[in-house]
């Protein structure tokens, strides 16, 4: 490569990188912690065994469990209904309108072998911060794009810095680390190691991620796009106030698509239903595919299968993004080599910044020229001193 | 060196990184311990370069 196009990929290197460190820095930070919140909110929580019920207590049904929770919050409408994976537990949330803002909605968590509220889950505490900080930074919408803005400037900087990678490594082995000659070379070595080897994880972590901030568009697009059709012969009408047997619903959407289980229920009028059916979105039974969600659409005023949703490529996409993010689909040591990659990172950050900072102040002529003296003597060429 | 003789290592670190990514998604049980074993490679490259590479 010419001294000229290692040059413009330092530059786009070294600009990429410091508009999104501080921004990746806040976001490896928080995300250390999120990647173990099963593990603390379970401390937090504390002990979450259901109280005991005589044997051979049978299950309530959803319709009593919605209602449970309607009662808890008069005036308000049902908006989704989730299953716990490993308990007889359902969380009805609800909201004033279909189209409630997160502010507005109560989550409630219901036993369903008595239909009676064990808890009601509230969002506040330091985990719920900290992961508003991961996500938007409580900007909403546009925090999140624009966050999701910086992780492509970060795959950007991922890219250019595998390319200065190669001229800076002419004449070194890979992994030497040189210690004794200058804070900075160590630092920098350090910088280039850690870089390279963390490529394939960061890269795809910072992908994914951008494709998580998309997901509100994405389920926007899947709506009008997949859904608009169905919801044709239904155009002009009012949304519905009362609706049919929802275990009904689940169980005509089971039989539409065997061996899958529910995930959640969208009710009508929210994001991720039509406005007269309940999506019943139900997960595969391999590990493969129970992280993508297929919506099976019931007409909510008399219980008849609509359709089986399709799922488009970027519904793929946006479901195998979560997992591949987030690192909690391996168990504990998963997520334990999750975070110290993440560690790794903030260290790469850290040290790309110090790297700048050092140059920058050390840009005068003198040292320039002791620099200079430095790369012949440490047997660099010039190509690998543009690449510093 | 060579462009392969710089990022012939690279090369191996990122597609054990692949790998493991990718196994535990696809299933459990040994799966899981194959995404464990691909994601402990690059980690144990940089403890590798510290203990081994460094001058």
């Amino acid at each position: 490569m010419s001294p000229v196009a290692v040059k413009r990929w330092v530059w786009v290197h070294k600009w990429t990188s410091l508009i999104c460190t501080v921004f990746m820095l806040l976001l490896c930070v928080t995300g250390l912690p999120l990647i173990f919140h099963d593990e603390i909110d379970a401390a937090l929580e504390g002990d979450t065994t259901l109280p005991p019920v005589p044997e051979g207590t049978g299950l309530r049904t959803l319709d009593e469990a919605v209602a449970a929770a309607l009662a808890a919050y008069p005036g308000e409408r049902p908006l989704f209904l989730s299953f716990d994976i490993d308990r007889p537990v359902v969380n009805v949330t609800t909201g004033p309108r279909a189209r409630s803002t997160l502010a507005e909605m109560h989550l409630t968590a219901i036993d369903l072998r008595t239909a009676e509220i064990i808890g009601s889950i509230k969002e506040e505490g330091i985990m719920h911060v900290i992961l508003r900080l991961h996500v938007d930074m409580f900007a909403g919408l546009p925090g999140e794009l624009f966050l999701g803005f910086m992780g492509l400037l970060l795959v950007v900087s991922i890219v250019s810095g595998v390319v200065v990678y190669a001229p800076f490594m002419r004449r070194l082995r890979f992994g030497t680390v040189r210690t004794t000659r200058s804070i900075r070379l160590k630092w920098l070595d350090l910088h280039n190691l850690i870089g390279i080897v963390t490529l394939m994880w960061l890269t795809v972590v910072a992908i994914t991620g951008v494709i998580n901030t998309l997901s509100t568009p994405l389920v926007d697009l899947w709506r009008a796009d997949e859904l608009a059709e169905l919801t044709a012969p239904y155009e002009g009408m009012p949304l519905p106030e009362s609706f049919t047997d929802i275990d009904a619903a689940v169980d005509t959407a089971m039989a539409a698509a065997p061996g899958m289980s529910p995930r959640f229920i969208a009710f009508p009028g929210v994001r991720f239903s039509t406005n007269h059916h309940y999506a019943v979105w139900l997960r595969g039974a391999t590990t493969a595919t129970e992280r993508l969600s297929t919506p099976v659409l019931i007409d909510a005023t008399d219980g008849d299968l609509t359709a089986v949703g399709s799922r488009p490529w970027y519904m793929t996409a946006l479901g195998l993004s979560q997992p591949l993010h987030f690192g909690d689909y391996g168990g504990l040591p998963l997520k334990i080599l999750w975070a110290v990659l993440d560690i790794l990172a903030i260290v790469l950050l850290g040290s790309g910044v110090y790297l700048w900072a050092v140059k920058r102040s050390g840009g005068s002529a003198e040292a320039l020229v002791a620099r200079r003296a430095r790369a012949v003597s440490e047997g660099s060429g010039p190509e690998a001193e543009a690449a510093e | 060196m060579t462009l392969w003789a710089i990022f012939r290592a690279p090369v191996v670190i990122a597609v054990a990184s692949i790998v493991g990514l990718v196994a535990a998604l696809v299933g459990n049980g040994l799966a899981d311990a194959a995404s464990w074993v691909g994601l402990l490679v690059p980690v144990a490259a940089v403890v590798w370069a510290w203990m081994a590479r460094r001058q």
